[in-house]
């Protein structure tokens, strides 16, 4: 009987941990896109996980004026509703104050307020107003008055339209695309050919030049950073596209040269030594037989490189510099944190901008993703 | 629009660069050294001399760029380092001495120190906590899935996403953040989360640690599924419970694995730049080495003291490229 328990306790508090760090993992993510959704003004007031709670709140709103009046028998009725054009849908409690005096719970709804001036004013719970008069209205704008309501939730695009075209993540992230494609397939273009010939040619220095490349795997791109900016300066590279691109490809290299030597590497001798018989040369053995075969390791390195550029915020930084037509992604977002920092329905939404296409990429080819980092896990 | 003109013009005449230059070179070499027919009109293949020459024009791409981007700038560097900030001047010793009279670099070492000390750990002891849980039940791929998620995402954004958990509003207040709000859920006081030293640094090593777990547990999990079975039934055989099996077996078959896990994520460490960069910019005493280097180098334009804390950089990972030689070394022998 007690072993029963045990092994129960032991099958349960396996399952009830690994799911509190799951749900440990995932929440902040969550918290930022569900907060994306919301409107602003209950993003600022109240948490995520409230979301889906209705929220009590006061607000204002104002009368048509005269010339919305109509002529209903011997009255004149302006009428309208509060919600009308603001998106919102709520429950309207109580109202009261501004032109109708006293306080904002002063009167229910349905209440109908006579006022000194003889005309008469009643809301409902749906915000439909009435106001009525035996006279004929002279105002120009609408009165002001107050009212209390139960808001429903209320998701929305508008913050990403928001950032997608007034805080330009829109240009953003197309300039991280120009900054990203070519800057993965340059790179693996280039490896694919010098692991080939650490692998399979003979040629003096082959260890040595290789080790240095694993070597180089590990050096810290702050090495770098200062000299090649001030060759770019010379060249006058500096905040220009083929720079980032040569610089990427580059960086990349090392780790796109390890790991295709080790896939292309591991093919069986055979197939490259009865091709060689065959006469073909080193040149077309690549070429048709270890390109078409070597397209799982040369996808695994790509989508590799393609998240590492296209998340890299240093050399974007250096290379690219925070010139207003070339910001990419990373670097605009980290610019708005600094101006627009507590505006958290510009930060939640534009974050969710630069990690949507890494998130898709991942879920669509985490496969291909995790043999990549697995075979290039010293990567420096 | 004609950015994306230009970066396509861009793929197509790159990548049609390197096609000529890659079918170009290898054609012309076969016409430049030819087979010949001898006197009685056999072919005598010269693809062997061809061979002397092939391999370098496979590799000349490859070495001419890593040698620009990567060689020449770290000698570079390290020469620099021993000059000025303008290098013109070469002043020896003096930025190293200077360092270490320098509040900001000691903060910065200081700092780099107790990431070390604390993210490789934690990352690589959630890691495998999670490859062992997730090991026993049905939904494991499900499970890896989310947690390796964060590894997807930019330091930046990552940063971001943890600035929302962190935000602060006063305790009276309706809190925003989830942080605070289970903080004065609980009874306690709202904090500003990562403006108070020293615990400021601790909730920016939260972060590396969230994005870092999920790659220790991938190469755990695999590494602990590849531990034959016969092992660890034999160790249950002879009467080990569960904690013994884990402690006695299954870490030191996958000790080799841990090696590589805590190194690629101290390497990691060691360069950290981007979450520093993004919460605090190095204020309130979380300043790091690579924000360093890059405050001297942009804000100050001292290439002298920049390269220097380069240098320092790349003298903590020194241990970790020999051990890499190293191990590179001993598995082609054994190749």
């Amino acid at each position: 009987m007690s072993d029963m328990i045990s092994r129960w306790l032991g099958w349960f508090s396996v399952r009830f941990t690994l799911a509190a760090l799951v749900v440990l993992w995932t929440l902040p993510t969550f918290g930022l896109f569900i907060s994306s959704l919301r409107d602003k003004d209950s993003l600022a007031t109240t948490g995520w996980w409230t979301a889906l709670s209705t929220r009590e709140e006061n607000d204002r709103a104002r009368t048509g004026g005269a010339e919305d009046q109509v002529q209903a028998g011997d009255q004149y009725v302006i009428q309208g509703n509060v919600f009308e054009d603001t998106g919102k849908s709520a429950r309207i409690s109580a109202f009261g104050d501004g032109f109708l005096g006293g306080e904002l719970t002063d009167h229910k709804v349905g209440d109908v307020v006579e006022l000194e001036d003889g005309t008469t004013f009643t809301l409902d719970k749906e915000g439909n107003y009435e106001y009525t008069s035996s006279t004929p209205f002279e105002i120009d704008r609408g009165e002001r008055f107050f009212y209390r309501a139960e808001f429903d939730p209320r998701f929305t695009l508008d913050n990403y339209r928001e950032v997608l075209d007034d805080a330009d993540m829109g240009d953003a992230f197309i300039n991280s695309l120009t900054v990203t494609i070519p800057s993965t397939i340059f790179p693996v273009a280039i490896a694919a050919f010098a692991a080939y010939a650490f692998s399979w040619m003979n040629f003096p220095g082959r260890k040595a030049i290789f080790i240095i490349v694993v070597g180089l795997l590990v050096v810290p791109l702050q090495m770098s950073l200062i000299p090649l900016l001030r060759i770019y300066n010379d060249l006058g590279l500096v905040g220009t596209y083929p720079g980032i691109w040569l610089a990427h490809t580059g960086f990349g290299l090392p780790l796109a040269i390890f790991l295709l030597r080790n896939y292309i590497g591991t093919m069986p001798r055979e197939i490259i030594e009865s091709a060689k018989i065959d006469g073909a040369s080193h040149f077309s053995i690549f070429i048709r037989l270890i390109v078409p075969l070597s397209v799982p390791a040369l996808a695994s390195f790509a989508i590799f490189q393609f998240l590492w550029v296209w998340n890299d915020m240093l050399v974007a930084l250096v290379f690219l510099g925070k010139h207003p037509d070339k910001t990419v992604l990373t670097v605009a977002l980290r610019e708005l944190s600094g101006s627009r920092g507590d505006n958290w329905e510009i930060m939640t939404s534009a974050a969710f901008v630069s990690i949507a296409m890494p998130l898709v990429v991942f879920f669509a080819l985490q496969r291909y993703f995790v043999r990549g980092l697995m075979a290039g896990s010293v990567k420096g | 629009m004609d950015q994306i003109g230009s970066a396509l013009v861009a793929i197509v005449l790159g990548v049609g660069g390197l096609l000529v230059y890659f079918f170009g070179t290898n054609i012309s070499l076969d016409k430049l050294v030819p087979d010949y027919p001898d006197e009685e009109g056999k072919i005598i293949s010269r693809e062997n001399s061809r061979e002397q020459i092939r391999p370098w024009l496979f590799i000349a791409p490859a070495v001419f760029l890593l040698g620009v981007f990567l060689v020449y700038p770290a000698l570079r560097t390290t020469y620099l380092s021993f000059f000025d900030d303008r290098s013109n001047n070469f002043v020896g010793l003096d930025n190293y001495v200077w360092a270490f009279k320098d509040d900001g670099f000691v903060l910065s070492l200081q700092n780099n120190v107790a990431w070390l000390a604390i993210v490789p750990l934690v990352s690589t002891v959630f890691g495998l906590l999670i490859a062992v849980l997730s090991d026993r039940v049905r939904w494991e791929s499900a499970a890896k899935s989310f947690i390796f998620m964060p590894m997807a995402i930019s330091f930046v954004g990552a940063s971001i996403i943890w600035k929302f958990v962190y935000a602060f509003r006063a305790t009276e207040q309706d809190q925003i953040g989830i942080l605070n709000a289970v903080v004065v859920g609980l009874g306690g006081e709202a904090q500003t989360w990562y403006t108070e030293p020293p615990l400021n640094n601790l909730m920016l090593m939260i972060i590396l640690i969230w994005i870092q777990t999920g790659f220790a547990m991938v190469l755990l999990s695999a590494a602990l599924k590849n531990i034959p079975g016969e092992i660890l039934e034999a160790a249950r055989i002879d009467g080990a419970n569960e904690i013994q099996v884990f402690f006695q077996v299954m870490i030191p078959q996958i000790m080799g694995t841990i090696t590589v896990v805590m190194t690629t994520i101290i390497m990691v460490v060691l360069k950290v730049f981007d979450i520093v960069y993004t919460m605090t910019d190095g204020q309130f005493k979380t300043e790091v080495l690579g924000n360093y280097m890059y405050r001297w180098m942009f804000r100050n334009f001292d290439y002298g003291r920049g390269s220097m804390i380069a240098v320092t950089i790349m003298l903590a990972i020194t241990p970790i490229l020999y051990w890499n030689i190293r191990e590179f070394l001993r598995e082609e022998s054994v190749r």
